[in-house]
């Protein structure tokens, strides 16, 4: 988990462009060997002697040569060309598949941090994607404001999320495991903080999970959680959050409903503790600048009870 | 063949910058000489910013979640990085060494239009005082990066005034570089000496011309999108607002349109620089002239039609990659002949390793190492992973800095006895070059491996992750050589100004016809300019027993 690699797949989409890659570095390798080999020859071989003040004999080119020269290159090109094309083919889904099929997850990028749907189930999360091991899944991505790019280097090919026109990509784990991306087109000043991490389990796991993200908790009525629970509505929370069973349905940031169950907040910014939300809350901007969920000068009591009531929702 | 009249030593020295008098004559001045000179310096000065920019935000990258700058500030400083160095350093440095060595080279007095020189020099200077302005007022630079995508770039997202004047400077720079291109094209065309066809120009001279095409047909693009970003953001035009029914995806077309050509506006003359310093110091004539000159050709062709290899991971279908993967890689072969003639022409030289050559030496392996990346990039399916990685970073950093700016080092060893009269100190040029390469490495090498890693560009602050600490940490260590090495240039060249050896018309024994006049040349260049019989001028002059090939395009001939 610490490493994430290019070289590291763990899915065949992953596998087919890190062969493509291997392929490529030995060509360009062996090339590159050969040039620091003549040149490093012929700095040496022919260097000029002191004293030797004599014209060397002038060589104006040699046909021949040059026509081989120019071929060589031709065909290494087109032996990249075709394993390219090849690879193209195995990485994306046909554009017959993504008429007929419905998308397995949507993924709609938002400033500095990543809605998810899962249509067939009705599943709604952000930021952390989980899937299960060995499905191929098809994933259709959005954004509602500038471009984005989803990169998780070892389960799928990276893509642009435009705003206004929507992409197609596979997503696949051959292993369980956690698998770390990023954003990784410029997208403002919290680019930095948009981080994701794709989340592999078995199938059974991965259904229960499921089933834990469509029970909808109940609100806490009493306690600090119920204190919480009514603050976040006159907080003004509900205007950007949804909770599913309250009337907070908003969307302009992740939905809360299951915040418990997620390791991290703020797109991979900070663990998801108590503690740590409790500082997200009195100041968000403080570890995401720039994060458009805005400092709402909370209390310390006021935010160990908004506290208390995230925690409960599982 | 009729006799070259010998060129007296000095006739008019130009004025010298400190006096008050000779400030004026340069600020007023037409001469491509003059205005040469202040293209470098201009473009010299741009690269002290542009490098402090990049210091700046390594330091900041040295270790995992840093807090040197703030994100605002990063975001403004590797724009500003980009801009700077590509539109503010490299274009106006070669631009001004076209400027400069042209008319030399072609044995013609000035340029075809004079004052349209100047005038693209000084709106290039006015771009660059456009873009840096908003820096020191509160709303502060450009932050959405160099190529400023859309909607990004957009007034709702980006409500400082930044990209606003961004926009308005690359327009100032944009004219003033169609209007050297435009110049350069005609004064090549009508102004050579005589019996100099066009088999017979220096290849300096070709490449530059082929560059001045990509100047005038590629910029226009650019300049036409800024004119509708300037709309988008002044006027709410919505060109490129999906909100409003614009299109996102058109602003990354009309950018990498003129993009992708821009490319080669930064390194064809730095392979132009490469075909004069590799042949004089190797002692040999290029080998095939023909064949370099139909690969600038054919490069320059390519180059406009393959700019969608930056727009893979936008999701454009099968087609659009299939087509855009075959044409860039096509570049490949062009490019390949330009390094097989290079180093075929030092093969069984005589080669002489002054400052300037081993700076065309290192070119030649630093180039291979960014164009094989940029094989990589061709390929689609790797840059659906490396594409906005560390990656590319270090492959753009390998094409234009060990390409293009290794080629400017090499030029200015070369050239800087014309330009003032005297050697840059080579004692000290050896220092440079060797740290320069050491840093150069050191910097951007083990980016390609961050990039594999994960790591995205553009990023102010990355997570704790062992494998990328330490490589982050090394290219760190790396630009603080490569500042260092950038000093001791810098130090040369004060240096050398005061105390070099007196360089004499033609220090290296080369075969151009910017040898033959004085050191500095006088104001009027030549007092006569001999009847031209091959692309080796001097060289006939050295050896009538021994005429140089007088058809250039002849390959195979061996004397
Ligand atoms: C103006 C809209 C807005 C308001 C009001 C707002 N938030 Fe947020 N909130 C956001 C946005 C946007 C994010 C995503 C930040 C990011 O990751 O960049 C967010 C993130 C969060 C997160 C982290 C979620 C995650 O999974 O990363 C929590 C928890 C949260 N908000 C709680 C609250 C609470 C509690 C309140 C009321 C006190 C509140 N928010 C008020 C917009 C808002
Ligand atoms: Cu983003
Ligand atoms: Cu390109």
């Amino acid at each position: 988990m610490e490493l994430t690699s290019v070289f590291n797949p763990s899915s065949p989409q992953a596998w087919a462009i890190a062969n493509l890659g291997i392929f490529m570095i030995i060509i360009a390798g062996t090339i590159l060997a050969i040039i620091i080999v003549l040149v490093t020859f012929i700095s040496y071989r022919f260097r000029r002697k002191p004293g030797d003040d004599e014209e060397p004999r002038q060589v104006y080119g040699n046909e021949k040569l040059e026509i081989v020269w120019t071929i060589i290159p031709f065909l290494i090109v087109a032996a990249l060309f075709i394993f390219s094309v090849i690879t193209m083919v195995k990485v994306n889904p046909s554009s017959a598949i993504i008429e007929d099929q419905k998308p397995d997850l949507v993924i709609i990028g938002h400033q500095w941090w990543w809605e998810l749907h899962y249509p067939k189930s009705g599943v709604v999360s952000a930021n952390e994607i989980h899937i299960p091991v060995g499905k191929k899944m098809l994933v259709r991505l959005e954004s509602i404001d500038v471009i984005h790019d989803f990169w998780v280097p070892e389960v799928a090919r990276k893509i642009d999320l435009v705003p206004g026109h929507p992409n197609y990509m596979w997503l696949e784990a051959d292993e369980p495991g956690i698998y770390l991306g990023q954003c990784s087109e410029f997208c403002g000043i919290a680019h930095a903080h948009m981080r994701l991490r794709v989340i592999a389990h078995h199938q059974e796991e991965f259904d229960v999970w499921e089933k834990g993200q469509l029970y909808v908790p109940p609100t806490p009525r009493s306690g600090e959680a119920g204190k919480g629970s009514k603050l976040f509505k006159e907080k003004a929370c509900m205007n950007c959050h949804s909770i599913a069973g309250t009337d907070a349905v908003a969307t302009v940031g992740p939905n809360l409903t299951h915040l418990a169950t997620r390791t991290t907040i703020g797109a991979g910014t900070l663990l998801n503790t108590p503690i740590n939300l409790a500082k997200w809350l009195k100041n968000p901007k403080g570890f995401k600048p720039g994060a458009l969920m805005p400092n709402m000068k909370l209390s310390d009591d006021e935010v160990n009870a908004i506290v208390a009531y995230l925690e409960a929702l599982k | 063949m009729s006799r070259i009249p010998w060129v007296p030593e000095t006739t008019e020295p130009l004025p010298r910058v400190g006096e008050s008098e000779g400030l004026l004559t340069w600020a007023a001045s037409v001469d491509h000489k003059q205005i040469g000179i202040m293209y470098f310096i201009a473009a010299l000065s741009f690269f002290c910013i542009g490098g402090l920019e990049a210091l700046l935000m390594r330091i900041q990258l040295s270790r995992p979640d840093n807090n040197f700058i703030d994100p605002e500030l990063f975001n403004q400083l590797f724009t500003m990085h980009g801009t700077t160095m590509v539109f503010l350093v490299i274009m106006p440095f070669l631009i001004g060494l076209g400027v400069y060595l042209i008319p030399l080279m072609i044995g013609a007095r000035d340029m075809a239009f004079p004052r349209l020189n100047a005038l693209s020099f000084w709106v290039v200077v006015f771009g660059g005082l456009l873009l840096y302005y908003p820096f020191i007022t509160q709303s502060g630079a450009t932050d959405v990066g160099w190529f400023a995508y859309t909607p990004l770039s957009e007034k709702p997202y980006s409500l400082n005034n930044g990209p606003t004047y961004w926009a308005l400077a690359l327009l100032c720079t944009g004219i003033g570089s169609v209007a050297s291109g435009i110049n350069n094209i005609i004064t090549i065309i009508t102004l050579r000496a005589p019996g100099m066809t066009m088999r017979r120009i220096p290849l300096f001279v070709w490449l530059l011309l082929v560059t001045s095409f990509l100047l005038a047909f590629a910029i226009p693009i650019l300049n036409a999108g800024l004119v509708t970003l300037l709309l988008d953001r002044i006027l709410e035009a919505n060109f490129f607002a999906p909100s409003s029914g614009g299109s996102a995806i058109l602003w990354q077309n009309v950018f990498w349109g003129f993009g992708h050509p821009e490319v080669y506006i930064l390194v064809l003359p730095a392979f132009a620089i490469i075909c004069e310093v590799i042949p004089v110091f190797s002692r040999q004539p290029i080998f095939g002239y023909g064949f370099m000159v139909g690969s600038a050709i054919a490069i320059g062709l390519l180059a406009f039609g393959v700019w969608g290899h930056h727009m893979f991971a936008v999701g454009l279908g099968v087609p659009f990659n299939t087509y855009f993967s075959l044409a860039s890689m096509l570049i490949a072969v062009p490019t390949g002949v330009k390094i097989f003639t290079w180093i075929a022409t030092m093969w069984g030289g005589k080669i002489y390793f002054a400052t300037a050559m081993m700076f065309a030496t290192a070119f030649v392996i630093e180039f291979v190492i960014g164009g094989l990346s940029g094989v990589a990039f061709a390929a689609a399916p790797l840059t659906w992973q490396l594409t906005d990685s560390y990656f590319v970073v270090a492959h753009i950093h390998y094409v234009l800095f060990g390409g293009s700016m290794f080629a400017i080092f090499a030029g200015i060893y070369y050239w800087f006895p014309k330009w003032t009269g005297r050697m840059l100190s080579e004692r000290i040029g050896k220092c440079h070059f060797w740290l320069m390469l050491i840093g150069f490495n050191l910097t951007f090498l083990f980016q390609h491996m961050v990039g594999l890693l994960g790591m995205p560009r553009r990023v102010y602050t990355y997570p704790d992750l062992p494998s990328w600490n330490w490589l982050n940490l090394l290219s760190t260590i790396g630009a603080c050589v490569l500042g260092f090495s950038v000093l001791i240039f810098i130090f040369n060249i004060f240096f050398s100004l005061r105390k070099g050896k007196i360089a004499g018309n033609n220090p290296w024994n080369a075969w151009t016809l910017e040898w033959l006049a004085a050191s500095p040349p006088p104001v009027h260049n030549f007092d006569e300019v001999p009847r031209i019989h091959s692309a080796r001028p001097l060289w006939d002059l050295a050896h009538p027993d021994m005429p140089d090939e007088p058809e250039s395009f002849n390959t195979g001939v061996t004397r």
